[in-house]
């Protein structure tokens, strides 16, 4: 072929070369994503700038931090020694000495064992409600618990009893897991009245007879359910649970006090700062709101008028006024409603009306994930023959609930970061209440940073951790392929 | 209409709370605990200290009058009250007295329905600045930016006094004293202006003091002291008095040293008098002849409370001034115990 001969036709193909200098690599990449244009140069230089000069400004600060000083005016004495005057630097002193008001407020300092072991033990309770039905996550995180407990109790001067018997308990949670995860949840359900003895104390009868009400419940309703609907048995089983609390349950805890004195010593509300109240009010307020919210949810969605009215008339109350409008209610106006000199603590009181506010979000939160539910299901639950309850249960919430589940953490993380308010009732929270008595201390006064970013941190390392687990939540419960 | 609704309740619910405990001595003693309601943290007024102790001026007399009613300093229950929730503690019972840096005005005498049984400390507002701005008086300051907290009296007496001398400035607003102090350090604002016990805590925190002034100018006067409630006058007498029992011993020269012994060593009818050695002035208010011995013994004299919160020996470094005894020029003044 006449072809072949030509001597511009290649007959070897081209070895392939590295693209040039510009297409490849970090330069390709810069050029893409920050260069792209005059006007994204322009943005991206002004950016560079801008971070360029907060570092400038901030890391001085930073790596000049003191870690040893009594007070600010020897940090300041440190800082200029080390690196000159004019120069600024952090006084983590402040953090060192005053740590532990952040963490317990003014709790008894020989009594830190017990916050320390209901904060551990509130892992321990919560870990059956997050990894059900993952015996290797719940035994890791038990063991985790253990381990904490172990290391902050080994540190602190604990009584031996309360060590030997938290370790006892762990080491049974832990076998229990091995057995029979299931009966995990039995601990989640004393833990409130085990975790109120330890912060407050007084008599350990108090708490328990008062869970004794639950079992009076629960057995009123095993007894009942067969000759009754679950509604009565329900009724029942409240109405006699709200008897014993009412009547039977303080005459009982006097006695068996008065025959078998067991308790630990009384510590009032007002010792109670920092994360400890904020943790405090948080869980307790998150813990109950999600079944109040589930309760206004429906009662929102139901046929019946009274529950109806009652429902939005609640939501729509509490969302309309601000959580601020709330805690000075329950700080300054329900006193006026109560009789003279009783004394309706008031932490129970900021509690209440937290749970309440979350309450109201989760249950719009909920509402959005009922509505999500295509029709079918509900006419598909009726169609198995399933009673009310039976599909809320078995097939309506649960996958109402795992729509809601971004939402409702986000309410959580709200309220989380909304106990901070309670510093507007006079309430030691960790971020203006705690932060504010130690600067009125004459040697931390101006000290104006770093309580902030201390408290900030730990704020973000919770409530990162819930977001984190929420998203955990929903890969797992991930059941359609979109 | 529901706004009108709820505060009608709250008015009943209030004039009936008002009823219902009228008595507070007698609940006092009842409870076993004087219920005080104090500052959530001023240096040197009232503060919880390193190991979760309230200290203070303020607090001082928190303990004087529980030693005075109860026997015991200790036997007192601290509220901490923020500036929005003093009030409304003391009118709902919450509270049996208020001891935190309250100005006492007409409105809140009247209006709020309370008593300013003495006056413990007479503040000014003052303003503090740079020395080497060479300023030596308030009044030139004209046009200049000034650090002040909103809705305060502070910010409401700092327009008057600029209004009524024709001048000018820039607000900078701050939320606390911290940020003030941040504001004015970091030259956001030429001066800062608080009541004068707090600008010379400020200043005495400051990385170079000595390069800071106060200014001699006192534009407002600020009295604080004691509140109680409307509608008991009997422990309205008692924080009174148990205040100028401490005004009084300082007079007299009864100090924490010698309360004990002085009461039968001395002579001098009045001093006798207020131990109780001679007689009976506890019994005119319903308590014992005793009261004010122990109320003395607890911290002191008010000069010696003064000197070991917010005295010159402190780091605060407040001098006397008009809070000396009259003898000495100021306006501490005991009325006669008799």
């Amino acid at each position: 072929m006449a072809e072949s001969n030509q001597a511009f036709v290649r007959t070897a193909i081209l070895p392939p070369q590295a693209p040039p200098l510009t297409e490849k690599g970090v330069i390709k990449w810069l050029r893409e994503n920050l260069f792209s244009g005059w006007f994204n140069t322009i943005l991206t230089l002004a950016a560079l700038w801008a971070i360029y000069s907060l570092i400038a400004a901030a890391l001085p600060w930073w790596l000049n931090g003191v870690w040893n000083a009594g007070s600010l005016g020897e940090c300041r004495t440190i800082v200029a020694e080390r690196a000159g005057p004019d120069v600024t630097g952090a006084c983590w002193a402040m953090v060192r000495d005053r740590w532990h008001q952040f963490m317990f407020g003014f709790y008894p300092q020989d009594q830190y064992w017990r916050p320390t072991i209901a904060f551990g033990l509130l892992f321990a309770a919560i870990t059956p409600v997050l990894f059900s039905g993952q015996k290797r996550l719940q035994t890791l995180m038990l063991t985790g618990v253990a381990a904490f407990l172990a290391a902050t109790l080994w540190l602190a001067t604990v009584p031996m009893l309360p060590v030997a018997l938290t370790i006892i308990l762990m080491l049974a949670l832990l076998a229990l897991a091995q057995v029979r995860p299931a009966a995990l949840m039995w601990f989640t359900v004393i833990y409130p009245a085990l975790a109120f003895f330890l912060l407050w104390g007084g008599s350990f009868w108090g708490p328990a007879v008062a869970m004794a009400g639950l079992l009076v419940l629960l057995l009123a309703y095993r007894l009942l359910l067969p000759l009754t609907g679950v509604g009565i048995a329900a009724g029942a089983g409240i109405g006699l649970a709200l008897l014993w609390w009412a009547v039977l349950d303080a005459p009982i805890a006097a006695g068996l006090a008065w025959l078998a004195p067991i308790g630990l010593e009384p510590v009032a509300s007002d010792r109670f700062g920092g994360f400890l109240l904020a943790l405090t009010i948080g869980v307790t307020a998150i813990s109950f709101s999600l079944p109040m919210g589930i309760l206004l949810a429906l009662g929102r969605q139901s046929d019946m008028v009274l529950i109806k009215t009652l429902s939005v008339g609640f939501i729509e109350f509490i969302r309309g006024v601000p959580l601020i409008t709330l805690l000075f209610t329950a700080s300054l106006l329900l006193q006026y409603f109560l009789p003279p000199n009783t004394n309706f603590d008031l932490i129970l009181r900021v509690i209440i009306l937290v749970t309440f506010f979350a309450a109201a979000y989760i249950a719009e939160v909920i509402r959005g994930g009922l509505a999500a539910l295509p029709r079918g299901q509900y006419e598909a639950a009726n169609a198995l023959g399933l009673d009310y309850w039976s599909a809320q249960r078995l097939i309506i919430m649960p996958q109402a609930l795992k729509i809601a589940i971004p939402g409702i953490v986000s309410t959580f993380i709200g309220l989380f970061k909304d106990t901070t308010l309670v510093a507007f009732v006079g309430l030691l929270d960790p971020l203006k209440g705690i932060t504010q008595i130690v600067r009125a201390d004459i040697a931390w006064k101006g000290i104006y940073w770093e309580p902030y970013i201390f408290v900030g941190a730990i704020f973000f390392v919770i409530c990162f951790g819930m977001s984190r687990y929420s998203m955990y939540l929903e890969q797992k419960l991930k059941r359609d392929h979109r | 209409m529901k706004k009108s609704l709820f505060f009608g309740t709250l008015a009943a619910a209030s004039a009936l709370a008002g009823f219902a405990s009228a008595d507070t001595l007698a609940d006092i003693k009842a409870r076993g605990e004087l219920l005080c309601g104090v500052h959530t943290g001023l240096t040197g007024f009232g503060f919880l200290d390193a190991n979760g102790e309230y200290q203070g001026f303020d607090v001082a007399i928190c303990k004087a009058v529980a030693a005075a009613v109860l026997g015991d300093a200790n036997k007192v229950r601290y509220v901490p009250t923020t500036t929005e929730t003093r009030f409304p503690s003391l009118a709902s019972g919450e509270i049996d007295l208020l001891s935190r840096t309250s100005t006492w005005t007409l409105s809140r005498d009247t209006d709020l329905k309370f008593d300013f049984v003495a006056v413990n400390y007479y503040d000014s507002q003052g303003f503090m600045v740079r020395k080497e701005l060479g300023v030596s008086s308030a009044k030139e300051l004209d046009g200049e930016t000034i650090c002040v907290q909103p809705g305060t009296t502070t910010e409401l007496n700092l327009a008057d006094f600029f209004k009524s001398n024709d001048l000018t400035y820039t607000p900078v607003n701050v939320a606390d004293d911290s940020e003030a102090q941040r504001q004015y350090i970091a030259g956001e604002c030429i001066a800062y202006t608080t009541d004068a016990s707090g600008l010379a805590a400020s200043r005495a925190t400051l990385p170079d003091a000595e390069n800071h002034i106060i200014l001699p100018e006192i534009i407002s006067k600020e009295p604080f002291g004691p509140v109680v409630r409307h509608g008991d006058n009997t422990w309205g007498d008692i924080v009174r008095w148990t205040f100028y029992a401490l005004v009084a011993a300082e007079e007299l020269g009864i100090t924490s040293a010698n309360v004990n012994e002085i009461g039968t060593s001395t002579v001098n009818p009045e001093i006798r008098r207020i131990l109780g050695t001679e007689g009976d002035m506890g019994a005119m208010m319903g308590l014992d002849a005793e009261w004010a011995k122990r109320a003395i013994a607890a911290n002191g004299n008010y000069g010696e409370i003064f000197a070991a919160n917010i005295g010159e020996s402190t780091p605060i470094g407040l001098a006397r001034g008009l809070n000396a005894q009259w003898t000495q020029g100021g306006l501490m003044y005991a009325p006669p115990f008799r």
